[in-house]
């Protein structure tokens, strides 16, 4: 028998029962569909994360008041919020690094007609630094107008293209809140990260937000960036150390401030995605394996069903051999092509997936190829015993049956 | 093992007789044991010489299919010996057997057993496709079989299109396409009518005239083992008359 007719004779039983042979290997679609779509979407993931981080700012520390711990309920247990002293202190005492104070609120913003719910960030100039995120035009914050709390600020650029509609921003005036607020610059485009978008953002004074948006003189968070790379551990020592003395807390008693690495962050998030990604993928291959048993199943009533034309086939000279290869072949070209197809839509999946949620499309062919071979492998294990039936069959009791 | 190469009649007794293709020497066929002990075959002895038209016939359950599957090495004996063309079957494993089927023997059924859902051509190019020939010739050698079977022009009909009697041509077709000396027919008429049945016999009649071929034919209607030369009627297991159709038919 030449293999050419082996495969030909297979893909003829396919075709002849096109609906059968579908629901049989949909349990492979799904399997190997789903398998590479998780550890694709996993492997996007964590990239998204480690992209994130970088585009924060690395050798970033964020600076908190209250425990790192998030109580039942709560968010924070209450601390005393950190003043501009703080932020001062901190720039003073710790030797290479930029500091900012960081205040944020969401007050109404209203632009002409439009009116919209939009986060205000109060800083100052080291902000652009610290987080990474440039002034692409316009200006930054003037000395004065820091020390004075002016009412200007810098925009994000989904304000323009939502609220301005595309009209030239600068020198224009918008409301935040009661206070209108003259626009002096204009940052960079950042993108969405994590379903946020980074670039719907006000940066005002940090003194023009503590009086004007929030009535008090807290800062909420610190940003500290660490000048040298591989010196956060070092900085975030000093620190500790600075603030537990400035906020006199002894030394049994546990901070009420915490300190944050980006790359603490980073690790955390990347170790979850991972977490996920094999937890999915492993009940994905659970249901590869159903899938699998779906085409033995469906083999042994195919060869019940054909056993009288087994038996003509081994009247006319088949083989032992010869038979156990076609129904083989068979239950293999039928996984195979279910992994072929799974394989397809779990990529489109993927790039449908990503492409929405603005995350990087990458491929991992070692996965495609595994997802491919582990379907031909389904397609000989499962195939296997039903073929054997097939081949042991008596010629004479195969002719008679009915 | 060439089914073109001849044999030479090495029989001393009978120099004048074509060979000997088969010979069963007290086969046995038991089924179940102890009190359910049933013999289909019960001691038979018999020799076919290469170009015989044998009928064999009996009453139902006399043994008669199970001889027929015995010779067509569709079955083992229970005991005996059984030597086709100077072979030992009884020493031969199943894909022997398989390949002794291949190329010796071609078989009809009475319900023709083509395959339902596959065109004539294709149920004919069967045994090719077992014996590795290449598809273009595969399909000439398939044409030239139905052509010679009068079915030219049906090569693309499924079995559910084509009458009993045409069905039947597309299984001789089949069994004849590997030219094999020996054609094994078990009831070939038994699902047609009258003239249908005349028809597929005198095709018989003249394809075993043309090749040379053996034929051994299971039937009960003795109309149609008048056909042969020869008659086997089997009562119970055990070969009771054997000659030519008028002495045993009487």
């Amino acid at each position: 028998m030449r293999w050419l007719d082996v495969f030909v004779m297979a893909f003829q039983a396919i075709i002849r029962n096109k609906l059968r042979s579908f629901l049989t290997t949909l349990g492979i679609i799904i399997g190997v569909g789903s398998v590479v779509a998780m550890v694709h979407l996993g492997q996007s993931a964590t990239r998204s994360v480690t992209d994130e981080i970088a585009s924060i700012g690395s050798n970033l520390l964020f600076v908190m008041p209250g425990t790192a711990q998030r109580g039942p309920g709560g968010v924070r247990t209450s601390a005393e919020p950190f003043e501009l002293d703080d932020v001062e202190a901190i720039a003073q005492e710790v030797p290479d690094i930029l500091v900012a104070p960081a205040i944020t609120v969401s007050p109404t913003v209203v632009i002409g007609n439009a009116n919209e719910t939009i986060p205000v960030i109060g800083t100052d100039n080291n902000y652009f630094a610290v987080r990474n995120h440039r002034i692409a035009y316009g200006r930054a914050f003037d000395p004065d107008e820091l020390n004075a709390g002016s009412a200007v600020c810098i925009i994000g650029t989904t304000l323009i293209d939502e609220m301005y509609l595309g009209q030239e921003p600068l020198g224009t005036t918008l409301r935040v809140g009661r206070t209108a607020c003259r626009v002096i610059g204009v940052l960079e485009e950042k993108g969405q990260s994590m379903g946020q978008d980074r670039d719907k953002i006000i940066l005002m004074p940090v003194k023009a937000v503590q009086r004007r948006l929030l009535g008090s003189l807290d800062v909420q968070t610190i940003y500290v960036s660490a000048l040298i790379d591989g010196s956060t551990g070092r900085v975030q020592k000093d620190i500790e150390s600075l603030l537990r003395q400035r906020r006199h807390i002894a030394s049994p008693k546990d901070d009420d401030f915490y300190v944050r690495d980006t790359q603490d962050i980073a690790n955390a998030l990347a170790s979850t995605t991972n977490t996920m990604t094999i937890l999915l993928g492993a009940i994905a291959a659970v249901s590869l394996l159903v899938g699998g048993i779906g085409i033995m199943n469906i083999m042994l009533v195919s060869v019940t069903e054909r056993t009288r034309e087994i038996g003509i086939r081994l009247a006319i000279g088949a083989r032992t051999r010869d038979v156990l290869t076609q129904f083989l072949v068979e239950s293999i070209a039928l996984s195979t092509l279910g992994g072929i197809i799974g394989l397809v839509l779990g990529i489109g999946g993927t790039w449908l997936v990503t492409s929405r949620l603005d995350m990087p499309f990458l491929l991992a062919p070692g996965v495609m190829l595994l997802g491919f071979f582990f379907s031909v492998a389904i397609g000989i294990i499962f195939g296997f015993f039903p073929a054997r039936k097939a081949a042991r069959l008596n010629p004479i009791d195969a002719l008679r049956h009915e | 093992m060439s089914s073109s190469a001849r044999l030479r009649n090495d029989d001393p007794e009978t120099p004048d007789l074509p060979p000997a293709i088969i010979r069963m020497r007290n086969i046995f066929k038991i089924y179940g044991s102890g009190s359910a002990e049933v013999r289909a075959l019960d001691g038979v002895d018999l020799t076919i010489r290469d170009g015989e038209f044998v009928a064999i016939m009996g009453p139902s359950g006399s043994g008669k299919s199970t001889c027929m599957n015995m010779i067509g090495c569709l079955d083992v004996p229970s005991a005996g010996e059984y030597l086709f063309r100077g072979v030992n079957v009884g020493g031969l494993d199943r894909d022997e057997l398989a390949l002794l089927r291949r190329h010796f023997m071609g078989f009809i059924f009475q319900s023709f057993n083509l395959l339902p859902r596959v065109n004539a051509l294709a149920n004919v190019e069967l045994p090719l496709i077992y014996d590795g020939v290449r598809r273009s010739e595969r399909r000439a050698r398939a044409q030239e079989a139905l052509r010679i079977v009068g079915l030219a022009g049906r090569e693309s009909a499924t079995p559910s299109q084509l009458s009993g009697g045409q069905q039947q041509r597309v299984a001789i077709a089949r069994a004849l396409v590997t030219e094999p000396p020996i054609l094994l027919a078990d009831e070939p008429t038994g699902n047609l009518d009258t003239a249908m049945a005349d028809g597929i016999m005198s095709q018989l009649v003249q394809i075993r005239a043309e090749r040379g071929i053996t034929i051994i034919m299971v039937t009960h209607e003795p109309d149609i083992a008048r056909y042969a030369e020869r008659v086997l009627y089997f009562v119970d297991g055990k070969l009771v008359k054997d000659g030519i159709p008028a002495e045993v038919l009487s």
